[in-house]
């Protein structure tokens, strides 16, 4: 029985949890940023789109790679909460960055992913559906926020105080 | 749950005490407690008192009132479309596409600045040109120009802090002489500048004003050398406008203008030499600075704000074509910033019909 998840897997995890903590901290003090706003903006579009391509990635990986058991600590009640905050993330991770194309395209921002490449809209130009978009990008994003302090909570409570070895599961180097 | 049942069991592996559960718990509350708090600090929660986008365009509302559906600054306005015709001269400057040979679809705003969109029209009034190109890539640049030589704020801090100094006091209609005096002490390039502005005649009109980027950027060509530029639009008319007492008496002669033939401007960019500053929007360039015409714009059609596709668009002077970059101003991302805050208020809002109706543009002027 597999203990770990498998070394792509756990490649796709730490690499896009790097890049989507980066991108809510961008994300949350660039609206709040006039300095800095137009670097954190320039950042924030591109990675958006590299999540919202990894993701796709990640979910086929997942299909294609089950997760290995959780511990036997955990009830079936918690297994099943925690497999629905992991497909909660994964939606996320796609909803979050195609929002923010949708809200930008309703406004006719350009999403510009370097030097001259860009992508094309798809929404039609109407500021009512960007203000709703941009509201609901917002309300996600906190979702997520809300979710990743959830997740880690969760990992440091099993690993502190029921210590069942489950951040070995994730673990970047392979247990033997 | 308890200790392990199923798992290979480790003699280590004893049961927690209670003290020992505590400083765990503890600890586990101080790592949730840090990046929430990490959140919090960057999102300006525990600096309230720092200006942000939303504060900054609170100030405009505080200072204007809110009427919602249009934007917090240069309210009232009308759009404009038409073309810009490159002579090509750009290309040694900058690799964007606008610059080489040929034609490219501009869609524009001309407005009056401050925030009340019903503002009788008046010469002392700064006027506002937002234009947008649209490249034949998709590309898209956008800028937002002022008829003032050089902008009189230095900083977002100081422009924010000119909307309360010069609010008309209600009960005169003007500024409160001590609160001007005490601002423009505390901010003498200011007062060097509006002295400047004060000094040469304002254009009568739309038609006849010449037009500034304000900010300097920088121009990349296609061998990635960068040129610090302003770029500003000269007017081939030489109309005048009467002054008059009718409260739009600007954009009424715009329209006719417009209506008679189409207006054009040279779009002449203007080339810094080292040591020139780029990152003050108050201070001049030597009249001296080489300057080189790119071409032409031609504005032959004039729509109210309740019709055009202008009135749902951010002037946003950040929107660049690869080969125009942003200069180091931190005007430049502040404006981008609070832009996109009002841009994002009004969008959400009712929109009311604006001072400038359909019926005033059809009637022409």
């Amino acid at each position: 029985m597999p203990t770990q998840f498998p070394a792509f897997s756990r490649l796709l995890h730490w690499t896009m949890a790097a890049m989507i903590l980066t991108m809510l901290c961008i994300g949350v003090a660039m609206v709040a940023s006039l300095g800095s706003y137009y670097v954190l903006v320039s950042i924030h579009r591109p990675l958006g789109i590299a999540i919202l391509i990894l993701v796709v990635v990640r979910f086929v990986n997942r299909l294609l790679n089950p997760p290995p058991p959780f511990p036997a600590t955990m009830s079936r009640a918690e297994c099943r909460v925690a497999t629905a905050s992991e497909f909660l993330m994964y939606g996320l991770m796609f909803i979050l960055p195609l929002v923010g194309w949708g809200m930008l395209s309703a406004a006719r921002y350009p999403i510009v992913l370097f030097g001259s490449v860009h992508l094309p809209f798809i929404l039609p130009h109407n500021v009512m559906l960007y203000s709703v978009l941009r509201m609901a990008h917002t309300f996600l994003a906190y979702l997520f926020f809300l979710t990743f302090i959830a997740h880690f909570g969760a990992i440091l409570f099993h690993t502190l105080i029921v210590r069942d070895g489950i951040l070995k599961r994730m673990a970047p180097w392979n247990i033997r | 749950m308890s200790d392990v049942v199923g798992t290979p069991a480790k003699a280590a592996r004893q049961r927690l005490g209670t003290a020992s559960t505590l400083v765990r718990l503890a600890f586990i509350g101080v790592a949730l407690a840090a990046v929430a708090g990490t959140f919090a600090y960057l999102g300006g929660w525990l600096t309230p008192n720092a200006l942000t986008p939303a504060r900054f365009t609170d100030g405009f509302e505080e200072v204007y009132g809110v009427h919602p559906g249009f934007r917090r600054n240069h309210a009232k306005g009308v759009g404009v479309s038409g073309f810009f015709e490159s002579n090509g001269n750009g290309v040694r400057l900058s690799k964007a596409a606008v610059f080489r040979p040929g034609r490219v679809p501009v869609l524009g705003r001309f407005s009056l600045g401050g925030g009340n969109p019903f503002a009788p029209d008046a010469v002392s009034t700064p006027r506002g040109l937002g234009l947008q190109f649209s490249l034949p890539d998709g590309e898209l640049w956008r800028t937002a120009m002022l008829h003032l030589p050089v902008f009189p704020f230095r900083t977002p801090e100081a422009f924010y802090e000119q909307l309360f100094a010069f609010r008309p006091d209600p009960s005169t209609g003007q500024p409160d002489p001590a609160k001007v005096q005490a601002f423009l002490a505390h901010h003498p390039e200011s007062a060097e500048v509006l002295k400047v502005i004060k000094s040469q005649p304002a254009p009568s009109g739309f038609g006849d004003a010449t037009f500034h980027s304000l900010n300097a950027f920088r121009f990349i060509n296609a061998a990635n050398e960068s040129t610090p530029v302003r770029w500003i639009l000269t007017p081939a008319q030489p109309w005048k406008t009467t002054p008059s007492q009718d409260k739009d008496f600007l954009f009424d002669a715009l329209i006719a203008q417009i209506h008679r033939r189409p207006l054009q401007w040279r779009l002449i960019v203007i080339i810094g030499q080292p040591g020139d500053p780029i990152n003050d929007a108050t201070i001049p360039w030597p009249a001296e600075r080489q300057q080189v015409d790119v071409g032409t714009l031609t504005l032959d059609r004039v729509e109210s704000d309740e019709t055009s596709a202008a009135t749902d668009l951010n002037f946003d002077p950040l929107v660049l074509p690869a080969g125009i970059a942003p200069s180091d101003d931190p005007l430049l991302s502040a404006r981008s910033a609070v832009y996109s805050q009002s841009f994002t208020r009004r969008a959400g809002e009712t929109k009311q019909p604006p001072a400038i109706t359909p019926a005033d543009v059809r009637k022409g002027g």
